[in-house]
């Protein structure tokens, strides 16, 4: 008993430990832009899920954007569902306040649940650094893909692996994704100061 | 015609002469081969860009380290895309009348790299190397003054 509460004392930093491969992701309940709450129990069917911290101010996610609706088209389909969830406190990126988080969705026709991390509970969960940053999970919620959503954030057309459509292939094809995480640049999520 | 291309080259030409040389990179290990080198040289390296708010809210201190802190040379190693090379960061580092060496690195192949530079980079910026004769310290974090900036780099060299 000593022990253990020693063991939680001396191991338990304000962060949580983020994801890594295998581990089963928590559930959350989001509200989207549509001012519906979302949580990922809802989809009972669903195969897995495609998780992209992202957000409105960024750059990179920017650039991304058109990609993510399209991936999410693609794979609902197939029985995937795509919710992206934004981690940054409006507070300091007022960019990516709730309001403006709808206004970008209607402009860009998201056809996905565009999610507001309110309190910012579930980022630090994911362990997620930056947007984008994409999990994909599979229909138990474990973590099979941690990463970016291919290798060239400038072009679509350019683009020589599509990380984050392989793994799911390989989900499909009951195959361990090859890579299982990638690196990328983002914009770091801005948390309450 | 002729006076209004003399122009148009003069205007050019003083352009240049008062913004800063920023050398293109398009792949992260020749950048490292060719700038951070040199054995005797301290470096502290930070990854940055225009686009990134906490970025260029701690560029000063980097600014000020460069100047003051005769142990170290400061590389700004930018992160802009490529086609804003001309319109957003050679203004910007005109403006803020940038003294340190700034390098643009367009290597898109960020799954490669940046293992490269340290292997728990999760890829936010910013983000600061330190190269001390082959030893490296890496930091996924931001400075918010020079004086926390300089500590760390102090302790971190000696």
């Amino acid at each position: 008993m000593f022990v253990s509460v020693f063991f939680i004392s001396g191991f338990a930093p304000d962060t949580p430990t983020p994801y890594k491969i295998g581990d089963k992701a928590t559930d959350f309940k989001l509200k989207s832009v549509d001012g519906k709450l979302y949580s990922m129990s809802d989809f009972k069917s669903a195969k897995g899920f495609i998780v992209v911290f992202t957000c409105n101010h960024c750059p990179f996610a920017v650039k991304y954007e058109d990609r993510i609706n399209a991936l999410a088209k693609k794979y609902k389909s197939q029985g995937y569902v795509l919710l992206a969830i934004n981690p940054n406190d409006p507070a300091v990126q007022p960019e990516d306040s709730f309001e403006l988080m709808k206004t970008r969705a209607k402009e860009k026709g998201f056809v996905f649940p565009y999610l507001f991390d309110e309190g910012q509970k579930i980022y630090p969960q994911y362990g997620a650094t930056k947007t984008p940053h994409v999990f994909l999970l599979d229909k138990n919620q474990v973590v099979k893909y941690i990463g970016a959503i291919d290798d060239n954030v400038d072009s679509a057309s350019d683009v020589k692996e599509k990380y984050l459509e392989n793994a799911i292939a390989a989900l499909e094809s009951g195959k361990t994704p090859s890579p299982e995480t990638t690196k990328a640049i983002g914009c770091s999520i801005k948390a309450k100061k | 015609m002729k006076s209004f291309l003399a122009a148009f080259f003069l205007i050019v030409f003083s352009s240049q002469a008062e913004s800063q040389n920023v050398r293109i990179f398009e792949n992260y290990s020749t950048l490292e081969k060719q700038i951070l080198n040199d054995q005797n040289t301290i470096y502290v390296v930070n990854f940055w860009a225009t686009w990134c708010a906490p970025c260029v809210k701690e560029l000063p201190h980097f600014e000020k380290l460069n100047s003051e802190n005769k142990k170290v040379k400061v590389v700004l190693v930018s992160l802009d895309f490529k086609n804003q090379f001309e319109t957003k960061l050679l203004p910007f580092l005109k403006n803020k009348k940038i003294n340190s060496e700034v390098v643009l690195l367009t290597d898109k192949d960020y799954n490669t790299w940046l293992p490269t530079v340290d292997k728990d980079w999760s890829g936010s910026i910013p983000a600061t190397l330190i190269i001390n004769k082959g030893k490296r310290i890496f930091a996924e974090r931001i400075f918010h003054s020079y004086e926390e900036l300089n500590e760390y780099v102090n302790t971190n060299i000696n």
